[in-house]
């Protein structure tokens, strides 16, 4: 690992725009995700938050600006290799293999670090995974497909995290467990990054917010600041 | 002598074994064609000319190295399948971005100038492959003759069918090919090398059309056009197994093959068209095919 002064984030964004084909969709998009923090993207659908997480992945058909991971520079990395500095991404559609048992699934990231979850450890945090090892991997509850996405990246021994939208669609139980499994995470001394339109749920995990519209990034705050900032949040997140 | 449905049974059994011999290479083209397709989402036209250039892979072992059939059962599938992924690597490659039409369009491309070579330096008349004296001769089975190297060609190509399901549903390998279909981009992202992975499953399907070439080599003979006879036949096989389906192109491959051989003991005329009866048969009930899955 490259040495860095200790205000420097571990993950660096700065003045990323992103195009899907001829519309731009991002525009200067610059944060910072410091080592063991939680940051979450707020904004309403569209807002640019999936697209800043591709961008980040190297997803987007076409982007510029600068990302740095550890210092190091991630624009000219190809998307394959994106993976081995150390970062991990877990979509909103989760991207469960349908052809792939459960365990495949599991298995499936390489390991891109040391440091990972042992399969025993992610079958011990994910006790419903253990249980339905053999089946297809799309014959999972919404919930559980979920864990599976999550915990597939935590085998890779990847420091970062990005999750996009970890709550969409599930019961308030299963909510509950998926906050829980995140702050054993920040614990541990997970880096997350959190695209999430609850921020009821957000709050419980992230130490800062950035707020988003129309691919831009409009403010940042710490999670303390976030009840004086409830109007706001209401006009701009619209929930 | 014994009758069936009015049909010695010697007889029957004959056209059946036939029959299972043609099924084994349809199966092992068909198993490669979907290999291919599942992946890179290309129809390899050029299916039947690397089939070809397997044979003759063979063919130019043994006239020009003194390399005989069994060395050759290896060689000519690394060599079509080196010279495939370059193909894909320098020119099919930059097509996945486009329609699917071009990657057809290309391969059949493909196969032209590779049969029209060929042609130009051996005719269309076929060159023998002397069928190796360890499988020389035949066995008789009291209902049939069986020539020895025909029973290994059956053999052998349930082996090579089984080995490569194994490799696609059983190993890490195999996982990633799967999960490379359905979400390329997924797969790249948690750090795998996809554009070599396509690479790969290109040589591999390319090469197990040349090794059903290098088997087919002693019992059809050597010519530039064996691949195109056979590749329209197979493409049936594909459509009725179901685009992308491992199992299905292995099964329909062999179950095509036998019900050819019996529609020549019950009705010769209809021996040529049969497949494609099936084949049009299939689209109309199951449009995905008889193991595809419906999209």
């Amino acid at each position: 690992m490259l040495e860095r002064a200790p205000t420097e984030p571990l993950l660096k964004v700065r003045d990323l725009n992103g195009w899907y084909g001829e519309s731009h969709v991002l525009h200067g998009v610059s944060l910072d995700l410091h080592e063991g923090e939680t940051i979450t993207l707020l904004g309403r659908n569209g807002a640019g938050k999936t697209t800043t997480l591709r961008a980040i992945m190297n997803l987007l058909p076409r982007r510029s600006g600068e990302i740095r991971i550890a210092g190091e520079d991630m624009m000219k990395v190809p998307v394959h290799k994106t993976a081995y500095s150390g970062i991990g991404y877990v979509p909103e559609e989760r991207g469960i293999f349908a052809s792939l048992s459960v365990s495949e699934n599991l298995m499936l990231p390489p390991r891109v670090g040391p440091g990972g979850m042992s399969v025993e450890e992610i079958y011990h945090l994910f006790p419903n995974l253990a249980e339905r090892r053999n089946s297809p991997g799309t014959k999972l509850s919404g919930g559980e497909q979920q864990m599976l996405a999550i915990a597939r990246i935590l085998r890779t021994g990847v420091k970062i995290i990005l999750l996009d939208e970890p709550t969409e669609g599930l019961a308030p139980v299963i909510i509950q467990r998926i906050g829980d499994v995140l702050i054993e995470l920040k614990k541990k001394g997970m880096t997350l990054l959190l695209v999430e339109q609850n921020f009821r749920f957000a709050r419980k995990v992230a130490d800062r917010f950035y707020l988003m519209e129309d691919g831009h990034i409009l403010e940042s705050f710490a999670v303390g600041e976030l009840d004086a900032r409830m109007d706001r949040l209401h006009e701009v997140v619209g929930v | 002598m014994t009758m069936v449905f009015g049909i010695p049974l010697p007889a029957l059994l004959g056209q059946l074994f036939l029959g299972f011999i043609n099924g084994s290479f349809y199966a092992m083209l068909s198993l490669g064609l979907a290999v291919i397709f599942g992946l890179l989402r290309v129809i390899n036209f050029a299916h039947g000319a690397q089939y070809m250039l397997g044979a003759f892979a063979a063919y130019f072992c043994l006239a020009y190295a003194g390399i005989g059939f069994w060395p050759a059962l290896i060689v000519a599938p690394i060599v079509v399948a080196l010279v495939s992924a370059v193909i894909e690597r320098t020119m099919l490659s930059r097509l996945y971005d486009l329609d699917h039409l071009y990657g057809l369009l290309f391969t059949f491309g493909l196969a032209l100038i590779f049969e029209g070579t060929f042609r130009y330096y051996f005719g269309s008349a076929g060159q023998p492959y002397r069928t190796p004296s360890l499988l020389a001769g035949g066995t008789n089975l009291g209902f049939m003759f069986l020539p020895n190297y025909r029973g290994f060609v059956v053999v052998a190509s349930m082996v090579i069918c089984l080995a490569t399901w194994l490799l696609i549903e059983k190993t890490k390998l195999g996982a990633y090919l799967r999960a490379a279909t359905e979400n390329p981009q997924l797969v790249q992202a948690f750090g795998v090398n996809v554009p070599l992975l396509l690479t790969l499953t290109y040589a591999l399907g390319a090469g197990l059309a040349a090794l059903a070439g290098v088997l087919a080599a002693p019992i059809y003979q050597v010519s530039p056009l064996m691949g195109s006879n056979l590749i329209i036949i197979v493409f049936a096989v594909v459509v009725i197994g179901g685009m992308g389906s491992i199992v299905g192109a292995i099964l329909s491959g062999y179950m095509l093959g036998i019900l050819e051989g019996l529609t020549k003991v019950f009705y010769p005329e209809a021996s040529n068209i049969v497949v494609f009866v099936i084949m049009a048969v299939v689209l109309m009930i199951r449009p995905a095919g008889l193991f595809g899955k419906e999209f």
